[in-house]
Formats: structure tokens, sequence, C-alpha cells
């Protein structure tokens, strides 16, 4: 069955403080539409369970881009056209700029947002990756005040977050310390364009004298949510690429996710091409080093 | 069903107002339909298609603000105030966008539902690059999909287009800013 928009109350406020006030004053009741690249999909297929909506479309200081000496603030209702467009994203986030791309067409681009991608939680997000791997965090608003948290912390389970139910995600801050590590984001799907995530990874990594001394590294569709791969990390921090390191974060790595059999893909292949990816960062990242 | 006039939509429903195509529109409909919906329905400009409807096929694709979207994931109240752009806006008083001669010329279009989505995209890949590549042209028309079969030959007009622009006489405007120039 089809939407009907006249089962719909949909605000659309000009101003950051009216929205936040709507929130508080009906806890849960209404839900914030920005780019509606997600939630009007599920309204013409009849299955949008939100009889409120307010709009985030147009509110300017949602959809800034503001970067100082330390970090790179994103609002969150920026574009992915807006990622491609900025210059130091281009320059200092590179593996941003290209989850960026991925993201639908270019159709698409101009209207989904940063925030909507993470609020949404597919496990599958196609900017999560990349977030994961530049160490994010999230800042939250409400009538109460705001408060940051991790965004390896944002994602509670399948399509849950941290969010209260009178907050906002209000901006995503990046630090401006990536330009001296190697980076890497690599996604598998079945095109090029328009295709959701098989397996989606981002990483980067600081080596000194061929030691790893930090490395990130961010999943998608390998958990019920885009989550870093914290024992796999473990397996390699501190030590040089070898055969025997790369075996064991191998190991590391397929004890650590929970790939599913889904409409997309299975979860052996799933598992087959994350050690892929994981290989394929990992002899870049020795080869790179043998040159330098 | 109710009659009474404070049922009745135009009594219900504040004007949302925006620009279609250079001239002011105004309609009083529920503010979650779809732009594409209003578009085809409340001002009768069926140019723009419906495929998909979930912003796969790029059939719905108009110009809002200067940006390339698919109308049928925008609820209506989002475009007030908007300048929006549809395919019926391309041709200028009868006389073809150099886009839409393309595709005639070169056999851009067969049934005809992808392309005013192939021609808005291709309109906006234009106007924000007037010279693009063919992997450009590839790029741009990639949210847009065709069901006849024919992705080459509208990737030729689109191509040829771009052509028949770098061959006119020396001048520093794009095929947009020509067409509407006359």
């Amino acid at each position: 069955m089809r939407g009907n928009a006249d089962l719909h109350d949909f605000v659309a406020p000009d101003n950051l403080g009216a929205v936040l006030d709507l929130l508080a004053a009906e806890p849960g009741a209404w839900t914030p539409i920005a780019g509606g690249t997600e939630l009007m999909v599920a309204f013409a297929a009849g299955r949008l369970a939100a009889p409120k909506l307010v709009s985030l479309w147009g509110i300017p200081d949602l959809r800034a881009i503001e970067v100082s000496a330390r970090s790179v603030v994103i609002g969150a209702a920026a574009t992915f056209l807006d990622l491609r467009r900025h210059a130091v994203i281009a320059a200092e986030l590179p593996l941003l700029a290209k989850a960026a791309s991925w993201i639908g067409s270019v159709a698409n681009q101009g209207r989904a947002t940063l925030g909507g991608n993470l609020v949404n939680g597919s496990p599958a997000a196609d900017s999560s990756p990349a977030l994961l791997a530049y160490d994010a965090e999230i800042e939250l608003i409400s009538v109460r005040g705001r408060r940051r948290v991790p965004y390896s912390e944002f994602h509670t389970g399948y399509k849950s977050n941290v969010l209260a139910a009178d907050e906002l995600l209000y901006a995503i801050h990046l630090p401006r310390l990536f330009a001296v590590h190697k980076q890497y984001l690599r996604k598998v799907g079945t095109r090029r364009a328009m295709a959701v995530a098989k397996v989606a990874l981002g990483a980067t990594a600081l080596l000194e004298n061929g030691v790893i001394r930090e490395i990130r590294l961010g999943a998608a569709s390998l958990a019920p949510f885009p989550a870093r791969l914290l024992q796999t990390e473990a397996s390699l921090l501190g030590q040089t690429i070898s055969r025997d390191t790369i075996q064991s974060a191998h190991r590391a790595l397929l004890a650590e996710i929970k790939p599913i059999d889904d409409i997309r893909s299975t979860a052996e292949y799933r598992r087959r091409v994350a050690v892929n990816l994981l290989d394929e960062f990992l002899l870049q990242l020795r080869r790179e080093e043998s040159q330098s | 069903m109710s009659t009474s006039e404070s049922a009745t939509p135009s009594k219900r429903w504040p004007a949302i107002r925006f620009n279609v195509n250079g001239e002011a529109r105004s309609v009083k409909v529920p503010p979650m339909k779809r732009l594409l919906d209003v578009l085809r329905e409340d001002l009768h400009l069926t140019g723009t298609k419906e495929g998909c409807g979930e912003g796969e096929c790029g059939s719905c694709s108009v110009r809002m603000n200067g940006e390339l979207l698919n109308s049928c994931l925008v609820p209506v109240l989002q475009a007030e105030g908007a300048d929006i752009q549809t395919v019926e806006g391309l041709a200028l008083d009868g006389a073809l966008h150099p886009l839409q001669e393309a595709f005639l010329c070169h056999g851009g279009a067969q049934c005809g539902i992808c392309t005013p989505g192939m021609l808005m995209a291709a309109a906006q890949l234009l106007q924000l690059n007037p010279h693009p590549a063919m992997p450009e042209i590839r790029e741009a028309l990639a949210g847009n999909l065709c069901r006849c079969t024919g992705f080459m030959r509208i990737l030729e007009s689109v191509a040829a287009a771009v052509d028949a622009q770098s061959a006119s006489p020396a001048t520093k405007l794009t095929t947009e800013q020509m067409h509407h120039a006359r």
C-alpha cells in the first residue's frame, strides 16, 4: 500500500531552537527528517510509522562545516555533496570524501545527510567505516544541553543508538590528526553506483620504523551495526607486518566479526572479503613502508 | 466521506509557495505530499515521471535551488520558497535545449520514461562542468536507469551535446547559458 500524506503532521521550523522545543515538549513523538532519502522511501511504501515529522532541512546551523586548528566539525544535516565539495575534507579526510561519493547517485548525495546516515544506523552505512577510522566524535543536543560521545559508542544495537527521545544529532567532530596516517577505504558491492555494501572496511594507521603505533579499523556489514574491529586492532598494535602478524590478525578478525546471510550476500562470502580487505590494507602498509 | 468545509483540503492546509520553471506557484496540499505528486497532479507538469518511487531510478529528477534531486523523496513543504526546474523548463519558447536536440538526433530516447530524468541529470552536469569527459558523464548519469537497453545512446547523446558546444563559435558561455541567453 502507498503512503498517505494526510496521515502525517509535518512542520518545518526555521531555527534549531524551535525543533528542540518540539522534541522536548513531546519526547519521542516527533520524527526528525532531513533529506528524506530514507524516510520518504518508507513513506512511499506505506510503512512510515511517524505520525509527526519535523523538518531539519534548511536550518543553517545544522548544515555548517567548521574548520579549526584542531578539528573539522560537520553539521549533522550537511549533505554528502557538501562533504565532497569541501577542500579541507578532500585534502585531509579523503576517506570521508570517497565514502560520500559512494552514496547513491548525485541526486541522492545532494539530499542525503551525514547525520541521517548515522541515525538511520544501517549496518552497511557508507560513511561509517571512514568515521570510525578517523576516530570521530558525535555531538548531541537537546534543550538540556549538549554532550559528546565517541562515534564508536554511538550505535548500541541493530538500528539503535544512544540518542535520548528529546535529543538530536547535532554535529560530527573529526580531529585533524590523520594527514600523516596511512589511509584505506574499500567497499565491495554489486555495482559501483547505487549499491548497498556487502562489506566495507575503512582504516588508518601510523607506523614507526615498520612498527604499527596506531591503527583504527572500521567495518560495515560485519556486525549488527558499523563497528571498530578492536580485537583485530589489538593484535596488530606494536607489531611489524609479517606473515605471522597477518595470520594472527586474520584469526582476531574472524573471531570478532558477526556477518549474516541476507539478500545482498552470505556470511561466508563476507568473512572471506573481510579477510581480503584487511590483507589488502596491511600489504599496502608494508609496501609503502618499504618504499619510504 | 465528509463534505463539510472544514474538512476540505484547501481550507486545512496553508499555501506552500515556490517557483517552478521561473513561475510563482502556490499549492494547498498536505505538507508531506511528495514534490513529484504535486508537480504531476496539482501543477499538471507530467513531464516528470515516476519510476521506482524509492530514489533509485532517477526518473523523477528535477533541479531545486541549483541541485539535482529525486522529487519522489522530497516532501513538498521542504520546497517552500525554492526555485524548481523540471524538464518542461528546459525548452525555451519551443526551442529545444541542446541536450534535447542531441537526444533527438542520436537516438537517446526509447520509451521515454527515463528521458526527462536523464535530461535533468545531464543538464545539471553541464551546468557544473561544461566539458565533461565520458567517465564524468557516466558518473553524473549513474543514478538514472534506462530499462529499454539504451545506455550507450544516452551517453553518446550527452557527449554529442558537449561536442556541439565545443565546436560552436568562440564563446565562453556554457550550453546552458547559450540556450537561456537566447
